[in-house]
């Protein structure tokens, strides 16, 4: 018989508002096996905790029920303390009444009931515990970085410092990422490529570092500590060991009308190409889609003016297969289409431009060559108007509900830059608020209104309209003056909202990492675990968790380096004792639980058994417990019962069910 | 192709041409309008108060005398189509207004949003399809500058009017380019003409009228063509291009045109 103590937690008054605590206490002391019951403000705390230890001395108690909040939030937190206190950590169970129960119901006294019910079927439960075991696994030195960008280099940056393999995998032909399109970087003003080349640079000489630019993650499995990757590496058709970066087959092909991805398809690039001058590695790719001689067969100009012959066109994709112990997902954002804002006339003039788009006609390397001009007739603009929240907090399905965060900033500074280099242009804002927290980033907004003479209006623009002589006519509100706007420009730049890579859903699915409804990624804790994914040895860098400028990505980037670190450093990790076991009695050997196993955990092996005195030979399932994760898909799929999950056995179950229809 | 017609009352008085070439065009295109016995007004802007059922009812009885023949029901004017499909979503998607306007009807069977409502434009487009269509042109409109003036009815509310993008509309200019004419293309083609604030504040309906037409004449555009009498009324105060419903020119380009003018001046 259990002897068992039952802990009531009040959470403050999240749980005590509305459920009785000290009744679901009192009713605990009636169910079988409770030796002990009591409630306390907040057994989490370190009083809490000792209350817990003293109790399972004093009673000598042989497994314990916390009722507090859920399972995800302080199971390991009680359970260290009962193991403390010399108990099998496995004689623990929580029973959730706060999200299950008191933040979701408003009545006391039907809250009461529920969680007293909550409580019994938690106890029906631990009546059935065993001490269990955790097993070992080992773990793999080496940390794969998905995404290229100033989060993913900064990452592997930190990792390979600390004397961790890294990997780098990045989709395009060159890491840089988002950064390494924009111009000038705020507060500071200084130039992108400035800081980011020499990051690019360390990154890649860095001994510890392997980076795989073109090449994408194929397929996951394993788990935190032994994860196996596939990368495909799409074929460059070019030799990277043999291509010196020249640039000679660049210049030479005659094909040059695939749209420059880097200039936001503002010009055009040749067929082989590198997305910008300071590419790393600066070794070109082929873009068969747009390349002579895949589509026809006839030119190969590039092979025969390569000096190195680099040129392979036979070249195939390669997939390489590689162990990891920990994967950081950084793989970004995009601007979202405009599609759907067709009142900014964004598809019928070419003078309606996207801030990401202005970075690139602000900078020297980009299609006018750093020169402000119309991209319709090349002229210099005088009036240019800036819309802000274009798809940013949104209340219909048409764009993004929340604030994309680095726009009001970046728009002060491209009005700030304009202002400054051509203080004949007249620039206005307009804004729905201004948001600029952050070290010296109002000062910085400030500055724009007040020394750079930026015209802002409080207000949102319900029309930009093309005119018949080329110019556009800009129909918003001034909410602080309560009148209508038409105010003629000759440029309008659209704040556009950022989204997640669309990629990411294809990520997050094959890591089992999970996505939030706007496809950013979920961390484990909104507040205390910001950086890690629910899965274990799944970290997150930068965009894909949340908007952030850059400051914050790096930060962010360095905190998932450092928990990625954390589990590198060491060299085996406890893994989960709750595995299936299959009774080799019941078992018939037919295979339908090796097959609905996800992690490949169980094989077959033919052994002797006494079946009730008879002595036979027969072919068993074989879990291996330091592949299995505890899923229970094998225990629901075995025809003959014979599987069952340690610590969630089909008895314990069927008694917590029992225990709630009572 | 055999629909349930509602002309609307406006197609009775001002603008009968707009209902005498629709009703031409159709059947040189094969299509049968069978007009629904005992029509009423459909209420102009006013059913659309969301605490009263009184004024919905005539559109429940219209969208009811189709469901009956099992046919859809094809509107021509840009008012009536957006007041009949908005109670019609109302008799669907809204408990109150539609038991109560069930209560008040006394129908066999309850009317819950069943009849498929389009407007004539959309019979054209997704019905006919704008390739047939040009294959039965006999007289293309080839060489004109149309631009199309679609108003706000036809459009807003975008999801609800499913009829085509509320800020970058194609079916009138498809239809445009399907008769053989170049369609034009100008910003203010889904602005407000001004409705019926040309009744109190002329001014103002004026200066909205002239912002299309300018921005549509600046763009080259010879005539515009709508689908609503209000917008043909308010239009043609400013008199700067000429307004057509885009009916008479489907029947030009159809052919038949000359037989309902006599009608028309009668």
């Amino acid at each position: 018989m259990q002897r068992l103590g039952v802990f009531v937690c009040h959470c403050g008054s999240n749980i005590a508002a509305t459920v009785d605590v000290a009744k679901v206490a009192e009713m605990a002391l009636m169910e079988p096996g409770v030796v002990h019951a009591e409630d306390y403000q907040y057994m989490c705390s370190e009083a809490g905790q000792a209350k817990i230890a003293e109790a399972i001395k004093e009673k000598n108690l042989t497994g314990i029920v916390v009722c507090s909040c859920s399972p995800r939030m302080h199971e390991a937190t009680f359970r260290k303390a009962a193991e403390r206190a010399g108990l099998n950590p496995y004689m623990v169970e929580i029973a959730n009444i706060r999200e299950h129960c008191s933040w979701i119901h408003k009545d006391m006294e039907e809250a009461t009931k529920k969680a007293v019910i909550l409580m019994r079927a938690a106890v029906a439960k631990v009546n059935l515990n065993t001490p269990l075991q955790p097993g070992e696994s080992r773990v793999t030195k080496r940390a794969l970085v998905i995404g290229g960008g100033i989060a993913g280099i900064q990452t592997a940056l930190d990792i390979a410092d600390a004397g961790y393999e890294v990997d780098i995998v990045e989709k395009t032909p060159s890491i840089g990422g988002r950064m390494s399109q924009l111009d000038k970087t705020f507060p500071t003003l200084d130039c992108s490529a400035c800081i980011l080349t020499p990051k690019m640079v360390e990154a890649s000489a860095h001994e510890k570092i392997n980076i795989y630019t073109y090449s994408e993650v194929e397929k996951v499995s394993g788990f935190v500590g032994d994860f196996t990757v596939d990368i495909r590496k799409k074929a460059r058709h070019v030799d990277m060991d043999k291509c010196t970066g020249c640039g000679v087959c660049q210049e030479k092909c005659p094909s040059k009308k695939a749209p420059s991805e880097f200039n936001r398809g503002l010009n055009k690039r040749s067929a082989i190409y590198t997305p910008f001058a300071q590419a790393i590695p600066n070794v070109p790719v082929i873009d068969c889609d747009n390349c002579i001689k895949f589509k026809t067969g006839k030119c190969g100009i590039c092979a025969k003016v390569c000096q190195a012959g680099a040129i392979d066109y036979e070249q195939q994709d390669e997939i390489v297969t590689q162990k990891y112990g920990a994967i950081v997902v950084a793989t970004g954002f995009d601007t979202i289409n405009l599609e759907k804002y067709d009142e900014y006339a964004y598809s019928q003039s070419p003078d309606v431009i996207t801030s990401l788009e202005l970075e690139r006609v602000m900078n020297a390397a980009g299609p006018t060559h750093g020169h402000l001009e119309r991209l319709s007739d090349g002229k210099a603009p005088k009036e240019i108007v800036f819309i802000q929240c274009v798809g940013s907090r949104c209340s219909d399905d048409r764009g993004k509900p929340y604030c994309s965060k680095i726009c009001c900033m970046y728009t002060a500074k491209h009005a700030m830059l304009i202002r400054d280099k051509y203080p004949d242009v007249n620039v206005t804002v307009f804004y729905i608020d201004v948001r600029t927290p952050g070290k010296n980033f109002d000062e910085f907004y400030r500055r724009a209104v007040e020394q750079y003479g930026v015209n802002y209006i409080k207000g949102q623009v319900g029309k930009v309209i093309l005119q018949p002589n080329g110019k556009l006519l800009v129909q918003g509100a001034d909410l602080l003056d309560n009148r209508q706007i038409l105010k003629e420009a000759d440029m309008v730049v659209l704040a556009t909202a950022i989204e997640p890579n669309p990629d990411v859903r294809k990520i997050a699915t094959m890591l089992t990492a999970s996505i939030d409804t706007n496809n950013f990624l979920t961390e484990a804790h909104a507040k205390l675990r910001p950086v890690e994914s629910p899965t274990a040895g799944i970290f997150l860098s930068g965009v894909c968790q949340g908007p952030k400028d850059i400051p914050e990505t790096v930060a962010q980037a360095g905190a998932a380096a450092v928990k990625a670190i954390g589990l590198l450093a060491k060299d085996k990790l406890l893994t989960n004792p709750c595995t299936a076991k299959s009774d080799e009695l019941l078992c018939n050997g037919c295979s339908t639980c090796a097959n609905v196993c996800p992690y490949g955990a169980i094989t077959y092996e033919d052994k002797e058994v006494n079946d009730h005195g008879i002595r036979e030979v027969r072919r068993l399932a074989v879990v291996n417990n330091a592949l299995c994760q505890g899923c229970g898909a094998c225990t629901v799929a075995c025809p003959s019962g014979a599987m069952d999950l340690q610590g969630f056995s089909n008895r314990q179950i069927i008694a917590e069910v029992d225990a709630i229809c009572r | 192709m055999k629909y349930s017609y509602y002309p609307g009352c406006t197609l009775r008085t001002k603008a009968v041409d707009l209902d005498l070439y629709a009703r031409a065009s159709a059947k040189a295109l094969g299509i049968e309008l069978e007009e629904i016995e005992e029509w009423q007004c459909c209420g102009g802007v006013y059913p659309l108060g969301t605490d009263e059922i009184g004024s919905k009812l005539s559109s429940v009885r219209a969208l009811n005398a189709a469901k009956e023949k099992g046919q859809a029901l094809v509107t021509m004017c840009s008012a009536c189509h957006h007041v009949i499909k908005r109670v019609n979503d109302d008799m669907k998607n809204v408990d109150d207004i539609r038991t109560r306007a069930n209560n008040y009807m006394e129908l066999d069977e309850p009317y819950t949003g069943e009849t498929e409502v389009l407007h004539f434009l959309e019979v054209l487009r997704d019905k006919v399809g704008f390739d047939t269509l040009k294959e039965k042109v006999t007289n293309p409109l080839t060489g004109k500058k149309i631009g199309a003036y679609y108003g706000c009815l036809l459009l807003r509310p975008s999801k609800l009017l499913s009829f085509d993008d509320p800020e970058n509309p194609t079916i009138i200019e498809d239809f445009i380019r399907a008769i053989g004419a170049e369609p034009v293309i100008y910003p203010y083609r889904n602005e407000c003409c001004g409705g019926y604030i040309s009744l109190k504040e002329k001014e103002m309906a004026e200066s909205m009228c002239d912002k299309i037409m300018d921005s549509a004449e600046g763009f080259g555009a010879e005539m515009l063509i709508t689908a609503c009498p209000l917008c043909m009324y308010n239009l043609n105060k400013s008199g700067k291009l000429p307004v057509y419903y885009f009916t008479e020119l489907l029947a030009e380009a159809l052919g038949v045109r000359g037989e309902c003018k006599e009608e028309v001046q009668a």
